[in-house]
């Protein structure tokens, strides 16, 4: 590959990568959102925390592994705490509270986040066997980015599985368009509302958890990586799970080939693309109408 | 009796919605609901099965009180929704749709001739049958209103809450659809709680009546006293 070729590949590459992990936090976001009617202001937040639980877990245990599997479990039952103990007693209370109490939660991880492990950013380290590069074709490719794509599917696989396979995932699917119909079938919706929400952080853990090492974790981490998100899920589509992974990998390679091309642009591209999009679909790409 | 409801309030914010209204439905029963738009036979049916709130009154079930129940232990404890405009889920094909009726997701005794199978309800709606790939919005509004009646059954309840079954559907729809109710009611014994705007449909199922004015129930008889009773007709039902 002649190096111009080979550093559109790797932009490309990159994109991806960066695309996936969008994916990985958008769509807990918009499951929650379509199902729930919650837009869930604390979930960047959530994703963040991921990261420090990881870095955590690997200061204790010295090995990543365990933080890629336990960080986003801890996620997941600290979102089912949130939902249990707060979410559900404001529950019909309209969308000013929930965004209000979102917000405030947001905040309050953020606090508590640097009253914890500081403001300083955190590295974190890879295991040998991610470090380094893997020849592609002339390419010499980042391991580790090609391993966070590789997670990212096995994931996504796993969830398509999950929602068109099983009763449960059928249950989600039907109270994305009609919860108090599902309800009045004899489902048990507030314990379904209580396991998305877990799954929901468990996926925003697996994204904290995969960028950490190429970000490093800091308290900023939320707003620059989470106001992308929630640009996914308005481009995509409320509750639209297609619409958040067509839309996040249009968003990752926008930004890696934006830095490259206009790199004055770069960081507008996705909100200029946004402007577009609901200019064009006012209900998003994949958005269905009210 | 099979369901009694005592003394019913229901607001919707200010608006008091139901004004003590009571009703009761024994065993086996077709009751019919009848009266003009507005006057709350939808929100009835909807606090009966929990998903309105009522502020006071009883919603008793078979000797239990579920008032205020979530809809879910409601429909748990035997009581079956047929909502307006049918609200199939719409992502899902016909076979899930009716998946999602059976209750904890398995058929506990399938050989039982009594309880609802999937392919029992085929029999009743063969048309379902031939479309169970289908994904619900595909469907006509006839074939969704028979998924609506066919997802609820197979929760085998005891009552069916039927709300405008033949709204908007075409004069042979109508009929099919009445058939399907009487069929159940008689042949099933499954009880039920009919709202229907097409008197003659309702007429022609119910055991008896009960006419709302505003908010409460302002006549209740047969339906032979209320086809001889000109007036009570034209202060509830002529537009």
């Amino acid at each position: 590959m002649d190096p111009t070729t080979s550093m559109y590949v790797a932009q490309g590459i990159h994109g991806i990568a960066y695309g996936m992990v969008l994916f990985l936090i958008a769509s807990g976001l918009t499951i929650i959102f379509g199902m729930m009617g919650i837009l869930n202001l604390a979930h960047a937040a959530i994703f963040m925390l991921s990261g420090y639980f990881c870095y955590q877990i690997i200061f204790l245990t010295g090995s990543f592994w365990a933080g890629l599997v336990l960080a986003p479990i801890g996620t997941a039952i600290f979102g089912i705490f949130l939902e249990r103990v707060f979410m559900r007693s404001i529950r019909g209370a309209g969308h000013l509270g929930e965004l209000i109490l979102t917000l405030g939660i947001s905040l309050v991880i953020l606090g508590l986040v640097k009253i914890f492990w500081g403001t300083q950013s955190l590295p974190m380290q890879v295991p040998d066997i991610l470090q380094g590069m893997v020849n592609l074709g002339g390419l010499d490719y980042p391991i580790y980015r090609l391993f966070i794509i590789g997670m990212s599917l096995v994931v996504l696989i796993l969830m398509v599985l999950l929602l068109y396979k099983t009763r449960l995932g059928k249950i989600v699917r039907a109270a994305v368009s009609d919860r108090d119909m599902v309800n009045a079938l004899g489902i048990n919706i507030p314990l379904v509302f209580m396991l998305v929400f877990g799954a929901g952080c468990w996926l925003a853990g697996i994204a904290g958890v995969a960028i950490a090492p190429i970000l490093t974790v800091f308290p900023g981490l939320a707003d620059q990586v989470g106001m992308d998100a929630f640009i996914v899920v308005v481009t995509g589509g409320f509750g639209s799970l297609a619409g958040a992974f067509v839309v996040s990998i249009i968003f990752g390679l926008l930004s890696s080939y934006g830095v490259q091309f206009i790199s004055q642009l770069a960081p507008v591209l996705m909100v200029i693309f946004m402007a577009i999009v609901l200019s064009i679909r006012p209900n998003g790409l994949f958005g269905v109408k009210e | 009796m099979l369901l009694e409801i005592k003394d019913l309030n229901t607001f919707y914010g200010e608006s008091h919605v139901l004004q003590g209204l009571s009703l009761n439905i024994a065993k086996g029963e077709l009751v019919a609901l009848l009266g003009r738009n507005g006057m709350g036979k939808s929100t009835t049916l909807k606090t009966i099965m929990g998903l309105v709130k009522s502020k006071s009154g009883h919603v008793i079930f078979e000797g239990t009180d579920i008032t205020g129940l979530p809809p879910y232990k409601a429909a748990r404890a035997g009581i079956g929704y047929v909502p307006e405009d049918r609200r199939i889920f719409p992502q899902l094909s016909v076979y899930d749709n009716l998946l999602l009726g059976i209750k904890g997701g398995k058929i506990k005794n399938p050989n039982d001739p009594n309880v609802w199978t999937i392919d029992r309800i085929y029999s009743h709606f063969p048309k379902l049958k031939e479309r169970c790939n289908q994904q619900g919005r595909f469907l006509s509004g006839g074939e969704q209103q028979m998924l609506a009646i066919g997802r609820s059954l197979m929760g085998n309840p005891r009552l069916l809450l039927v709300d405008e079954p033949t709204e908007g559907l075409a004069p042979i729809m109508v009929q099919e659809v009445r058939n399907v109710l009487e069929e159940i009611n008689k042949k099933a014994g499954v009880s039920i709680l009919l709202v229907e705007h097409n008197l003659k449909v309702a007429l022609s199922l119910a055991h008896r009546v009960y006419l709302m004015g505003k908010a409460h129930i302002g006549y209740q008889g047969s339906v032979e006293e209320l086809r001889n009773n000109n007036e009570v007709r034209a202060k509830y039902l002529e537009v």
